[in-house]
């Protein structure tokens, strides 16, 4: 395993605060989160996981400032960053990794990683073409730099858009599933380069997905969300010792936690089955 | 072999059928309404004549003349087009407010035939020199205008989020997001414009000009050079071919990376 030194304390310590969404299209009151409240420290992985509809990627919209809560507030590091109907705008302080891939398509590899730092001019392109060089062939990708994303595959494009998301040094990540539309192999390479990436960083993660056992084998906490409206349905404490390899997925104490996840989520996730059927009868 | 490419063949069988049909009609069976229309052999002798009947072909200055006007009036018609209607079109698809202002009045003004502006074109502007130009600009101008827009609001919402994220400025926004996300509607604008103008400028001469290719086509009518107007049309045609080859290349150029997505930019 690659030891890196920690960077500097960055903060990105998270504090979201009883806070509620919803949502009222055509007069339909839909409630998609309510009385949320959730502390992450500095530097954390939480991974959150729930049924589809539970307000999952809603908040993460929220913490990135795309959305504004309808109640409640949400504070990183002292600073309000949204509260009922206002928002501060999205900012590097606040890396998102979105579900679909946002690299640019019309732009190379290099220079999609390198825009943020260099466009707000905290970097000089030589720098920031040092560093990103550096990162890439970490996670093993060198000489991709002068590519289009349309030129890559789908497991090289998460790799790099992490790397893209690390080297602006936002305060905090956020990554709404952002290998759901890989296979099963790719998945597993993916998990081992991100928690890479995150010894590395230690920034804080907020991860959202509905895998179960993606979740527990990166994060240092798992969050189980009710289906709709969205609630804290348990909290799991992720005590598996980093870093950490595939070989953990077969621990005993992995599956301990997975059952307890599992028995937490399993009837959240009938519920939601359930309430969708209701809506398509 | 290019030569034994059927496609080679395929397309001289048609060019074959065409000329064949219309010499039959004209010159051979010389068809009710069609002994008027010059037969193929006639204009071809004629456009390539060193001393023509009508005082038009390829070795007379005067046929040049028609044609540097005419690419003279149609590329300063683009190029104004596209270097106003361009930023225009993407300003209204990117900012709402300022689409909430623009585009009913655009869409107002658009439908407004070319030639319809001939005679405020003539009044607004000195000489008629500048109206053919205007006329020919207007019909690529909404071309460019609507395409650029629409290619704004084609794109991913997302990778607008990612530019947020990334900390750009709204200029970078412009620049990096919008200007190459429209990219390939602005090409498709291209095109439609180039050929809008041509359209455009051969109507604006016939009423308006004093040379070009399209009063060349209506003198041949008026004097009863009727040979020169086939010559004027069979011009158009090539120029109208080469343009439309040349903003491909152009498009090709501007667009390497859809080019390479697509696997090699193989036709």
């Amino acid at each position: 395993m690659l030891q890196g030194s920690p960077r500097s304390e960055t903060g990105g310590a998270l504090s979201i605060r009883s806070v509620g969404k919803v949502y009222d299209p055509g007069g339909d009151h839909v409630v998609a989160l309510e009385q949320f409240s959730l502390e992450i420290p500095s530097g954390q992985f939480c991974a959150v996981v729930g049924p589809s509809g539970c307000g999952k990627t809603t908040l993460l919209n929220m913490l990135a400032g795309f959305e504004s809560p309808t109640s409640g507030e949400i504070v990183m590091d002292d600073e309000i960053l949204a509260g009922a109907g206002k928002r501060l705008a999205p900012g590097a302080d606040r890396m998102v990794v979105f579900q679909q891939g946002a690299l640019f398509p019309w732009k190379t590899v290099l220079w999609n990683v390198t825009c943020g730092p260099v466009l707000q001019g905290r970097l000089s392109p030589d720098r920031a073409e040092a560093d990103a060089r550096a990162m890439l062939a970490r996670v093993g990708l060198e000489g991709i730099e002068h590519q289009y994303p349309g030129e890559l595959s789908a497991g090289m494009l998460r790799r790099v858009e992490i790397v893209r998301a690390l080297l602006i040094e936002p305060k905090i990540l956020l990554l709404d599933e952002p290998f759901r539309a890989l296979d099963a192999l790719t998945k597993s390479v993916m998990h081992e380069c991100l928690l890479e990436l995150y010894d590395l960083t230690r920034k804080t993660v907020f991860f959202v997905t509905h895998d179960l056992e993606e979740a527990i084998f990166l994060a240092d906490r798992v969050v189980a969300m009710t289906a709709r409206p969205g609630r804290i349905k348990k909290m799991i404490k992720v005590d598996l010792p980093r870093p950490r390899d595939y070989r953990i997925v077969s621990s005993e104490r992995f599956g301990q936690l997975k059952r307890e996840a599992v028995d937490a989520i399993y009837d959240e996730a009938k519920k939601a089955f359930e309430a969708g059927e209701r809506e398509f009868a | 072999m290019i030569l034994a490419a059927p496609q080679t063949w395929q397309m001289a069988l048609g060019f074959g059928l065409f000329v064949g049909i219309w010499y039959l009609t004209s010159a051979v069976l010389k068809l009710p309404r069609f002994e008027k229309i010059p037969d193929p052999l006639g204009v071809l002798i004629e456009w390539l004549s060193w001393n023509p009947i009508y005082g038009l072909s390829i070795f007379t200055p005067d046929y040049y003349k028609h044609i540097g006007y005419s690419i003279y009036r149609a590329f300063t018609a683009f190029v104004l087009a596209v270097a106003l209607g361009v930023p225009l079109g993407l300003f209204m698809g990117w900012s709402p407010l300022f689409r909430r202002f623009t585009f009913p009045l655009v869409e107002l003004i658009r439908p407004i035939p070319p030639l319809a502006w001939v005679p405020f074109a003539i009044l607004l502007l000195p000489g008629t020199e500048w109206a053919v130009i205007f006329v020919t600009f207007i019909a690529a101008f909404f071309a460019m205008v609507l395409n650029s827009l629409l290619g704004a609001r084609s794109i991913d919402p997302v990778y607008f989020r990612a530019a947020q994220c990334l900390g750009f400025r709204p200029w970078d926004v412009f620049i990096h997001v919008v200007v190459p996300g429209a990219l390939p509607f602005v090409f498709t604008g291209l095109q439609l414009a180039m050929g809008l103008s041509w359209f455009a400028l051969v109507a604006g001469e016939m009423i308006a000009g004093r040379y070009g290719l399209g009063f060349m086509i209506f003198e041949g009518y008026s004097l009863a050079q009727y040979r020169n107007i086939i010559i004027g049309m069979g011009t158009l045609g090539l120029l109208g071919y080469a343009s439309s080859a040349g903003v491909r290349m152009l498009g090709r150029r501007m667009m390497i990376w859809r080019e390479r997505q697509l696997g090699g930019g193989a036709e």
